[in-house]
């Protein structure tokens, strides 16, 4: 019983980090491109969240819808100002890192300037309630937390499966060039899959605000870097790779923390993997094609 | 007499450039690592306790620091065989984590709070020497047998192969060597700044000299020199006149800026 419910609370903590490495895969998808300031479009989706709560009162779903809509502004403005110019004069293939490194500072600087350095609590109205399930105990939060972020998952598959953009998607992702010569407007596609990745996380950036009670202009950086690991244990540029690895990096957290030594919780999910990548260098899901970028 | 603040920042600038020259090293041959924050940890943690604790002279200390940090970078290297690209850059960084987080929990060097009270022995000569000894070595290496077989490596691992370059031998060296360079400039940092605690090794250090590389231009050693000098000396000049407030949002910006200006790196070679 207890390890089943250490493993509802590693799904909790797996599944925002599956919505932040949907984001890198989807980014990664159609510009083999590591966007390293995602991690920060997360933060400023959670401090936005926050202001609404804090300055409308709004519940929840206000909450995520604005973090949602704002954080998508801000990854698509990253795009056209670090990452698009890049590309079109054609540099380094490192390049457009350097630049999304270059951006997630300035955002960092701004979230520091605009919001404090602190961190701050994250209050949620909403009646918190208690349920049983044979030993396995959930809080509402929780439940709210699991429903968004698995609705989330849900709702993303549908899209690139069901809906004509969402082939348009999956086909730029496959070669820009044929699908460009198809007729598919690549670069709305571009914009359009930015808005999306960036949107994910920022609805990731409230619900981790929630489930830890607390967010920081920093904490951009810790939640990149295990969004990163959760995408590439998934495979790069594989959004299913994504999700399953986001919610495995959350159980070998939450396990490592309750049975072996909980400070090296933050190391744990980078044994996992080495360990994966040693004998399966491409991820769980992952093709060969990006073995060799 | 330099005032100190001018000395601090050329031993920084020249800390930085032996760093960078660490990371361009095994990116010369086509292995990218965002971990070299964790073997500079290494070295500085292990410098700092040998001089500390057990009294060793400096420069054996500092030695040891940077075949500490080669040690692990040859096991860090083996799976590069394997593991390549993007792949690999993640794995440094989590490489990197691991590190800190070690030394997070590590009793001997004072696990989160740090170690201090390590003595002042990176002096200016001292720093000069070093960057001049880097320099040296990879100019040796360009031009010597290894260094074409970098190349050779970094160009087409197959057809470096077919020729006879042993592969595994390359890779490996040169990224334990990398690691050894970026131990020893931990080293210096650590007999500098005389505290150090695992935040000071995170993710940020590596991204920045990993930044220093790519900035630089990834064509040339002095490439990887120029970037771990703009790199260093720009947020400085950014804390004259009215930008002090806002002098990382100005670097950062100039680091997108610089980019998109000139994408293939300050001194790198269109291809």
């Amino acid at each position: 019983m207890v390890l089943i419910q250490q493993i509802v609370n590693g799904v909790m903590l797996g599944a925002s980090y599956s919505l932040i490495a949907i984001g890198y895969t989807l980014v990664f998808g159609v510009l083999h491109l590591v966007h390293l300031a995602h991690g920060e479009v997360f933060m400023i989706g959670a401090f936005i969240g926050l202001q609404v709560v804090l300055l409308t009162g709004g519940g929840v779903t206000a909450a995520i819808s604005a973090a949602a809509a704002s954080a998508a502004l801000v990854g698509v403005l990253v795009y056209l100002v670090a990452i698009k110019p890049i590309r079109a004069r054609k540099g380094h293939f490192l390049a457009p890192m350097i630049s999304t490194i270059g951006a997630g500072l300035v955002l960092q600087e701004l979230a520091t300037r605009f919001f404090g350095g602190e961190q701050v609590g994250f209050p949620v109205q909403m009646d918190s309630h208690i349920w049983h399930l044979g030993g396995v105990t959930l809080t509402s939060v929780q439940l709210v937390i699991l429903a968004v972020s698995l609705g989330l998952m849900l709702a993303l598959h549908l899209f690139v499966t069901l809906t004509r953009v969402g082939m348009a998607m999956r086909a730029t992702a496959e070669s820009m060039v044929i699908s460009n010569t198809l007729g598919i407007r690549s670069e709305r596609i571009i914009i359009l899959t930015f808005a999306i990745a960036s949107g994910l996380a920022g609805v990731a950036g409230v619900l981790v605000g929630m489930s830890f009670n607390s967010i920081s202009p920093y904490m951009g950086v810790d939640m990149g870097i295990k969004g990163l690991a959760a995408m590439l244990l998934g495979g790069l540029g594989n959004v299913y790779g994504a999700m399953l690895g986001g919610l495995v990096i959350g159980i070998v957290e939450v396990i490592s923390v309750a049975y072996l030594a909980s400070s090296y919780r933050d190391a744990f999910a980078f044994f996992v993997i080495i360990a994966v990548l040693l004998f399966r260098p491409r991820g769980i899901f992952g093709s060969t094609d990006h073995v060799e970028a | 007499m330099l005032d100190p603040y001018t000395e601090s920042v050329l031993i920084f600038t020249g800390i930085n450039i032996v760093v960078a020259l660490g990371l361009y090293l095994p990116v010369s041959a086509g292995l990218l690592s965002l971990g070299q924050g964790g073997f500079m940890a290494i070295g500085a943690y292990t410098a700092a306790y040998l001089t500390t604790e057990l009294q060793w002279p400096f420069v054996v200390a500092l030695l040891c620091g940077g075949v500490m940090a080669g040690l692990v970078g040859f096991v860090v290297g083996l799976p590069s065989l394997r593991i390549k690209g993007i792949y690999l850059v993640i794995m440094t960084m989590g490489f990197g984590e691991i590190v800190r987080v070690f030394f997070l929990n590590f009793e001997p060097t004072g696990a989160a709070s740090g170690l201090g009270g390590i003595t002042t022995h990176t002096t200016l000569p001292v720093v000069a020497t070093a960057v001049a000894l880097t320099l040296l070595l990879c100019f040796q290496i360009r031009g010597s047998r290894i260094g074409r077989a970098i190349e050779a490596v970094r160009e087409d691992e197959l057809a470096a192969e077919v020729i006879g370059i042993n592969l595994t031998y390359v890779k490996v060296a040169v990224f334990g060597l990398g690691a050894a360079i970026a131990g020893i400039g931990g080293g210096l940092y650590a007999h500098y700044a005389t505290f150090i605690d695992p935040a000071q090794f995170g993710f940020q250090r590596s991204a920045e000299i990993f930044i220093m590389v790519v900035l630089g231009g990834m064509g040339n050693y002095a490439g990887a020199a120029i970037g771990a000098v703009v790199v260093t000396v720009l947020p400085e000049v950014l804390r004259l006149g009215h930008a002090q407030e806002w002098r990382m949002t100005v670097f950062g910006a100039l680091l997108v800026a610089i980019m998109i200006v000139r994408p293939w790196g300050l001194l790198g070679v269109r291809r």
